[in-house]
């Protein structure tokens, strides 16, 4: 193998890795908030489907982004409504909003199968960056998409650990009661994170469609959302984390792409299985590490908050 | 005084319950208030009404003089009235800084650590309030925890603070630490509310005292004009018996003993290092210490709900050691657990289900592998008169009971079949005056029929009038034994702070050379 190769299948994990990354950070935002939303999918889904259809409409990607962020956080409030405001199961509802979503993009995308977009985001060379011997090519020879992911690490990391709004909503993931009590709107923070976590799960479902394979498939998120909510508890809620974990899958995305291409004698079914098996093994890892560390689960997550309500 | 507080029928319900039914009260500028009364009273209902945390279904809030709208934690804090709940509302995994500026708007956006601390500390210093305000929460001590909770208030500017039983989770010296803050903040002109069931501390901290029963305030009077028996006759609403009859004993044979005994919390960390004790029959030892102290994991290791890591428990001269919950019931162990709706019940399933937990696997109650349901209707019937457990019915479920009624229920239990071992854990936590009573009338008598009971507490008044001797357990180990009586209270809270001291070692520390 060559150095080529190496660089190019690096460069396409990169690209394979931003979808979960988007994703991921939205979780970790509205799971600091005490909020698990295993819509995740249908988030996506419905992201990568308005996405494409408003950029083959308008023939303009950022348009479709915008879409797609809008459908995401709509989703995503009817998850906060049932699960803060009539306090119901989030587990449940989670589930409910990814069926819908599989379903209602699976029968609204019928008309947009197998068609083509003339415009989406497309690679272009950073500029200076990109020359960088090695990592340019891996890291800045990507779309715009990728490039926003790389802002947003820092960003998320400052505005959680750094700043005031950051404090609070850790609050709000870890003690609610208290944050409550201290005069923090919970619902209010609550609310916002959710469809910050939507909005973001949806720009991950339009980087499929506008800019990993440009066209609609039926339900072509394909799990990534199931893997993302899994990386969540492999990054321990911290975004740079999230960023590790969303490459390595975009590398096994990547490897096992790259095998099929070659020819490898092994079934590519099992080549396909490798995301999925490697997500399991990473949920037994982060699993276990957590209950042996405790790393760092929001202590309220996955509880509704009721002021008047005794515990 | 001026008046700085005024409560005008205040009415509260909850589901099922009145908490609070038309109550007036008016709070001083100056004055230290205590609502006293007994659990269930409506007391800590009605301060977290005037706190913001409920709000009432009818009845007016007038501060200075002028009507309050206090809908929310925010408007209370606003209106200058902050409080100390009695289970903290700390953000654990939060330095002392950012849990005290919790919620503030200053500073708006950028968090400066060094500056923030600097400026609490500064704070604190103001009010003589002695904290790190770089200390995360977890490393704190519950006393240190409550300055925390105590100054987040005060650095609010909050005029009026209410403190909900602050004494419960201290050990003796901590309460005078307390108190001398407390009444340094009254002089500095802040007003205080103490919510409180226990006379003494009432008697000595409080300017007056407002009397609170089943949701209405009975009667509020000046502390220097009233007390102690009169209080506690407001309170219950009839005379008190204040001592236990306990009849002299003379201890028969050993029948639990544990030796250098070491086991791990649920975070991995020693919690029980190396402590050895021996408990004879018709003898009660009582375990004191704060809360947190390994008082948990020694009965979930003698229990077999917990594994030693090293270490020897000997049940009637059985090696019980790491055995299993039902080997170690078999041995005759009965287990009054801390939680109540946790290990001691099933809260879904109802009295009846509950009640023959432990004994539906025995002759009679058993019928081949089927149950016989008119043999243990029976039972249970007989169980719920002899306890006078107050419930609708057999078949409701336990978690509709009061705490008193799911307690004397886990007693009837354990209590059924004659246990030669007790292993009772905070009986009374959390019970009312006349349920407590009932409770330690049950431990005597089993004391008197020839049990050896484990009494594990923090109501160092009950560990007094109940045990023959009393041990002090810090940080897993024991730090000494002193015999029941009244005088040796300074000691145990001198080794409840982790002092060693007692009129002697622990009894079973001269075994361990044969163990």
């Amino acid at each position: 193998m060559t150095w080529d190769v190496i660089l190019a299948t690096l460069a396409a994990a990169i690209k394979a890795g931003t979808p979960i990354l988007y994703a991921t950070l939205g979780e970790i935002l509205a799971e600091r908030a005490g909020i698990l939303n295993l819509g995740l999918e249908g988030m996506m889904l419905i992201g990568a489907l308005t996405g494409f259809l408003i950029c083959s409409m308008t023939n303009n990607p950022w348009l479709g982004v915008l879409a797609a962020i809008s459908s995401g956080a709509l989703l995503a409030l009817i998850h906060a409504f049932l699960t803060i405001t009539l306090r119901a199961q989030q587990v449940v509802s989670g589930l409910a909003l990814t069926m819908f979503g599989m379903g209602l993009s699976g029968f609204i995308g019928k008309v947009v199968i197998g068609v083509p977009i003339v415009s989406y985001f497309r690679p272009f060379d950073f500029p200076i960056l990109s020359q960088i011997p090695l990592l340019g090519e891996v890291f800045f020879q990507q779309d715009a998409l990728v490039y926003i992911s790389y802002l947003l690490i820092p960003i998320l990391s400052f505005w959680i650990y750094r700043t005031r709004p950051g404090l609070h909503m850790r609050a709000v993931g870890e003690n609610p009661a208290t944050a409550d009590a201290m005069g923090i709107s919970v619902t209010g923070i609550r609310y916002f994170y959710t469809l910050l976590g939507g909005c973001l799960a949806g720009l991950g479902g339009a980087y499929l469609s506008l800019a990993y394979t440009p066209v609609w498939l039926e339900n072509m998120v394909a799990g990534r959302g199931w893997i993302a909510i899994a990386l969540v508890i492999f990054a321990s809620w911290d975004p740079l984390r999230a960023l590790l974990g969303s490459y390595l899958f975009g590398l096994v995305d990547a490897v096992q792409f790259r095998a099929q291409a070659l020819g490898l004698a092994v079934p590519s079914f099992f080549l396909n299985m490798t995301p999925y098996v490697a997500t399991i093994l990473v949920l037994v890892f982060a699993t276990r590490q957590t209950a042996r560390r405790h790393l760092g689960a929001p202590t309220a997550l996955g509880i509704p908050f009721a002021r008047e309500e005794k515990t | 005084m001026n008046e700085k507080v005024r409560m005008e029928g205040i009415f509260k319900r909850f589901p099922g319950v009145i908490a609070n039914d038309g109550v007036d009260l008016d709070i001083r500028e100056g004055e230290i208030h205590a609502l006293l009364g007994e659990n269930g009273a409506g007391k800590t209902t009605l301060m977290c009404v005037l706190a913001g945390i409920y709000s009432p279904d009818a009845g007016t809030i007038r501060i200075d003089g002028e009507k309050a709208l206090i809908r929310s934690p925010r408007d209370a804090i606003r209106a200058g009235i902050g409080m100390v709940h009695q289970h903290f509302m700390l953000v654990v995994p939060y330095s002392v800084a950012e849990n005290v500026t919790l919620g503030l708007n200053k500073p708006r956006f950028l968090l400066n650590e060094r500056k923030l601390e600097a400026e609490v500390g500064k704070v604190a210093q103001s009010f003589g309030i002695q904290v790190d305000p770089h200390a995360k929460i977890w490393q704190l001590s519950v006393g240190e925890q409550q300055r925390v909770e105590i100054l987040k208030s005060l650095y609010r500017g909050a005029k009026i603070l209410i403190l909900d039983e602050p004494t419960a989770v201290l050990t003796p010296q901590e309460v005078r630490e307390l108190f001398v803050t407390l009444r340094q903040m009254a002089r500095a002109g802040h007003t205080l509310v103490i919510i409180s069931h226990k006379l003494e501390e009432v008697m000595s901290l409080s300017d007056r005292i407002s009397v609170m029963r089943k949701g209405k305030r009975i009667s509020t009077v000046n502390t220097k004009d009233t007390n102690p028996t009169e209080l506690a006759r407001l309170m219950v609403g009839r005379e008190m018996l204040f001592d236990l009859h306990k009849e002299k004993a003379i201890p028969g044979d050993e029948v639990l003993s544990f030796y250098n005994l070491h086991a791990l919390s649920d975070k991995g960390l020693p919690a029980l290092r190396d402590i050895s004790l021996s408990v004879r029959s018709k003898e009660i030892v009582g375990i004191a210490g704060v809360a947190g102290n390994g008082q948990r994991e020694l009965a979930e290791v003698i229990t077999g709900l917990r594994p030693a890591t090293s270490g020897k428990v000997v049940v009637n001269g059985k090696d019980v050691t790491n055995n299993s919950p039902r080997q170690v019931i078999d041995q005759g162990v009965a287990h009054i657990p801390e939680d109540r709706k946790g290990t001691g019940t099933v809260p879904n399933l109802c009295v009846l289900d509950n009640l023959m937990l432990k004994c539906y696997r025995v002759e009679p109650f058993r019928n081949g592998p089927l149950l016989n349901l008119s043999r243990i209707r029976e039972f249970a019937q007989k169980l719920v008169k002899q306890f006078r457990i107050s419930t609708p019915s057999l078949e409701t479920p336990v978690r509709l009971l009061s705490g008193g009624n799911v307690q004397k229920l886990i007693l009837a239990r354990e209590i059924a079949t004659f246990s030669e071992l007790m292993i009772a854990v905070h009986p009374t936590r959390g019970l009312d005056v006349g349920a407590t009573e009932d409770v330690h009338q049950m431990l005597l008598e089993q004391r008197s029929k020839g049990a050896a009971i484990l009494l594990i507490s923090e109501d160092l008044d009950e560990l007094l009038a109940l045990c023959d001797r009393i041990d002090v357990i810090y940080e897993g180990k024991f730090m000494g034994e002193v015999p029941a009586e009244g005088e040796q209270i300074e000691t145990i809270g001198l080794m409840m702070a982790g002092k060693k001291g007692g009129t002697k070692e622990p009894e079973a520390a001269s075994l361990q050379a044969h163990a």
